[in-house]
């Protein structure tokens, strides 16, 4: 019975390392800002989703404990990737996209980055 | 049922902190459970006059539902683009933006939304129009920017519309 479980758990490792390192590689490979934005998001799903499953089955089945506290990191990332994912985005729109670039926002008009009056007096570093 | 309105002002929150406290003790023992418990009575109280017109959830049901839909979702879409990313060339891809027009009108469900495009990979969520009625998303590659608005529009703003309005 230890073997099956060995091999469980071993399965949700190597998806985790398999999903973990395409996420890495699409960093690299995809050669436009936004597009690299997606890679991140694949890496905290199933990458440390499959760690965590290998982790609450290796102390129930091998260690014989109940540990289910691997469920608050995903319970944490689903609140806080977003967030951050949502914010390099809107710096991406902020500094290289235009009201014309993207699509039209419906009967609103703008999108919300670029409702925003640009302040005046910061210095440019977009002219070296 | 009033006095007990004000002492649990928020009775699922109070459920969740103390869960969540237990989790994090990571033993199941009564010390973890009482602490929990007063955690989860003194942060909804304290908390309650920042968070005004919180929202009621109607359908405990299509909340579990929702759960395992966009679980399943994950797993697929993660399949999906991991192909994209090792076998696509990049020339092919075509990343495209979409406009995802809003029915939801409560800020904590477009906020579940959002976060949920984000988390299924393959598409992400970038701004909110002016006044909210619309919703940026990016997909990384989506030749037809319709199927992806459709497809949003009927597997979780559906459900999500059931669970808060």
């Amino acid at each position: 019975m230890t073997e099956f479980w060995e091999i469980v758990i071993a399965f949700f490792l190597i998806v985790s390392g398999i999903f973990g390192f395409v996420g890495s590689f699409g960093m690299i490979k995809l050669k436009d800002p936004m597009s690299r934005l997606h890679a991140p998001t694949k890496a905290t799903t199933l990458g440390v989703g499959g760690v965590l499953i290998a982790s609450i089955l290796h102390a129930l089945a091998l260690e014989l404990r109940p540990s289910l506290h691997e469920l608050l990191i995903t319970l944490f990332l689903f609140l806080t990737a977003p967030v951050t994912a949502l914010f390099i985005a809107k710096w991406h729109i902020h500094r290289h996209e235009t009201p014309d670039s993207l699509p039209p926002a419906g009967e609103d008009g703008k999108w919300a980055t670029h409702a925003v009056e640009p302040e005046k007096d910061i210095p440019d570093h977009t002219a070296t | 049922m009033k006095l007990l309105r004000r002492v649990f002002p928020h009775p699922h929150l109070t459920l969740l902190l103390t869960v969540v406290w237990v989790l994090l003790a990571n033993a199941p023992s009564l010390n973890s459970v009482v602490f929990g418990l007063i955690l989860g009575i003194v942060i909804p109280f304290i908390t309650q006059p920042y968070w005004p017109d919180r929202p009621v959830l109607r359908n405990w049901p299509m909340v579990v539902e929702y759960i395992f839909v966009v679980l399943w979702d994950i797993v697929l879409a993660n399949v999906t683009v991991a192909r994209i990313i090792l076998f696509k060339r990049d020339a092919d891809r075509q990343p495209n933006w979409v406009c995802i027009p809003l029915d939801l009108r409560s800020p904590e469900a477009i906020t579940v939304l959002a976060g949920t495009i984000t988390m299924t990979p393959g598409t992400v969520t970038c701004d909110l129009s002016a006044k909210g009625h619309n919703l940026l998303v990016h997909c990384l590659d989506a030749p037809d920017p319709d199927a992806v608005r459709d497809d949003i529009k009927n597997r979780y703003e559906r459900r999500l519309k059931e669970i808060f309005e």
